[in-house]
């Protein structure tokens, strides 16, 4: 009854538990089983599949001379510096800023093909990628048409490729997020600071971009973590090759596990990443909480 | 009657500001610039487009000799096109409705009641969202495993539902609070319970709130392709993000033609879905409920 009459206690908050259980279950068990998983040496087959055995730290010891996993954290930073921090982050905002100076028909179009990039199913998208930046494909068509080199890409240039391919792909959110927060900006704000004789430039280092600093914090903290687990497109384009050249966390963490049969060690990885991705969670929600004081 | 003062505090500021563009508008070189980047944008579509009219078609991106549909007409059958289909179908209503159901009624108690309770849930749902999905992949694969759940929809659906649970428990909890408490109380008073009341007036009153919400929640799971990939295992249940894969080295040769054709029927109901939501409510109005605590 306390739940009917809106009475105190726990009962009123029943509703919540479906959600509860799911989250637990699906989240916080797969994410608990992964930190027990790799002190194990469980595999994907065979008898250390039934019954995997504790080994303590040897994973994460492996992974200190593994010259493969500071090569992969090395790819996963310049993956998510380049593509998203870079590359999606100052991309969405000139977008963004175009967009207002531009006439509404040139600003609709374009705004229409950055996002359907985006909107599209991610195998898709990596397929399109793939094909974009193959041999023979449509960029060094152009290349070619232009008289300049066709490397392939795929092959001699895989990073290159995948960070422009992420920001293809993903810049229309940062697009969004800033188009949001620009027209927050009362325009009274730019009206005065023009007639102070502030430029354009001037306006928009030290009038616009004060004032959605709080939206760009958000912004690149949940660009990175979109980033850092980006599977799909890398693994279309290159499957982390060649010779690992391209394979970040989430791409190496999939192939111990599923193509070495390691669940041990690609758990190892997989809760490297993890751990990372509660760093900037957590650094993340921190500003949050300062903007709404 | 009371929709409008709803609809001012649902919509961002910003929305109202829209037509006020401030002192620059209509400027050519930012039309210029901005139609550059767009076309940058737009030529890896391009390929997809030219290849699916392109009865053989290749990686390069070129006017087909002969266009025609053949490629469309090729793989319409049930096998290549309509199960896949179906399957991404039950997959993705699945996953909204059940995330629906489940946010909703999360929603309610924290968003009705004042309790110590309510933020540190809240910031817990948040960090939850950062979690990279990618990473407890390997781990689920090991829990679905041990609960001998691999292959099986209905635990995929569960999955997909708690993998989307946190955004969509997050956006519910603010379209909610755009609905006054006190419309409830006039039924509470009639003799309403609690959930009667969220039934019969809240959710009639957030209908284009929780429409934001499912088709967001749909048109992720509709693009997911990491998550059936290492989850369902067998041709009926694979969902068209990894039957895809079928027109790779079947018969040796990639038939690009029909990988074409396919991907763009496949993409087709998100890209509708998205243009729905876009237009009916403005997707900073969508995202305004997603990345603002």
């Amino acid at each position: 009854m306390a739940a009917q009459t809106g009475g105190r206690g726990l009962l009123r908050y029943l509703p919540v538990l479906p959600a509860v259980v799911l989250l637990a279950v699906f989240l916080a068990g797969p994410v608990l089983w992964a930190f027990h998983a790799s002190f194990t040496n469980a595999g994907l087959t065979g008898r250390n599949a039934r019954n995997p055995g504790w080994i303590g730290l040897e994973n994460y010891q492996r992974l200190l001379v593994d010259p493969v996993f500071p090569l992969s954290l090395g790819l996963t930073v310049l993956f998510v510096l380049g593509s998203a921090v870079l590359g999606q982050n100052l991309l969405g905002l000139a977008l963004a800023v175009l967009m207002r100076r531009a006439r509404r028909a040139v600003s609709a179009v374009v705004g229409t093909t950055v996002v359907a990039a985006w909107v599209l199913p991610e195998i898709v998208a990596a397929f399109a990628a793939y094909a974009y930046f193959s041999r023979d494909g449509t960029l060094n068509q152009l290349l070619g048409g232009l008289g300049l080199g066709q490397p392939d890409w795929l092959y001699s240039w895989p990073m290159v490729a995948v960070v422009l391919a992420n920001i293809w792909r993903g810049t229309a959110f940062s697009m969004l997020v800033y188009r949001a927060a620009l027209n927050d900006i009362p325009s009274e704000v730019a009206e005065a600071a023009q007639i102070d004789g502030a430029g354009g430039w001037q306006r928009f280092a030290y009038i616009t971009l004060p004032m959605i600093r709080g939206s760009v914090a958000t912004n690149l903290m949940l660009i990175t973590l979109q980033t850092l687990a980006v599977f799909t497109l890398i693994w279309v384009m290159t499957a982390g090759g060649p010779a690992n050249a391209s394979g970040t966390l989430p791409i190496l963490a999939y192939q111990e596990a599923f193509r070495f049969g390691d669940i041990g060690y690609g758990t190892a990885v997989a809760t490297v990443l993890i751990l990372i991705g509660a760093v900037f969670g957590a650094v993340y929600i921190r500003l949050l909480r300062e903007s709404k004081r | 009657m009371t929709a409008p003062a709803k609809a001012s505090r649902v919509v961002p500021p910003g929305e109202a500001t829209v037509r006020t563009r401030g002192p620059y508008r209509s400027s050519t070189p930012a039309d210029v610039a901005l139609l550059l980047l767009g076309a940058c944008f737009l030529l890896p579509l391009l390929w997809l487009v030219l290849a699916s009219l392109d009865a053989d078609a290749s990686h390069e991106t070129r006017v087909p000799v002969q266009a025609g549909l053949e490629n469309f007409a090729a793989i319409m059958t049930p096998a290549l096109l309509l199960q896949p289909l179906w399957n991404s179908l039950v997959l993705s209503t699945g996953t909204a409705a059940v995330t629906l159901v489940a946010a909703v009624l999360a929603a309610y108690p924290l968003s009705r009641y004042r309790s110590r309770f309510n933020t540190p849930f809240m910031y817990t749902v948040l960090f939850g969202t950062c979690l990279p999905i990618t990473a407890i992949m390997v781990p689920v694969y090991g829990l679905f495993v041990q609960l001998e759940l691999l292959d099986s929809m209905p635990a995929t659906i569960l999955f997909m539902a708690a993998t989307a649970l946190p955004m969509a428990i997050w956006m519910t909890r603010n379209f909610m609070d755009a609905v006054p408490a006190s419309l409830e109380e006039a039924a509470w008073v009639d003799g309403a319970s609690r959930m009667t009341a969220l039934r019969t007036i809240v959710l009639p009153l957030m209908r284009q709130g929780l429409g934001v919400v499912f088709i967001f929640v749909f048109i992720q799971a509709w693009g997911n392709f990491f998550v059936p990939f290492v989850l369902l295992l067998s041709e009926a249940n694979q969902p068209a993000a990894v039957s895809i894969f079928s027109f790779f080295g079947q018969h040796g040769a990639v038939a690009y033609g029909q990988l074409a054709a396919f991907s763009i029927l496949y993409s087709l109901p998100v890209l509708a879905l998205y243009v729905i939501v876009a237009k009916g409510a403005g997707s900073s109005f969508a995202l305004s409920g997603a990345v603002r605590g």
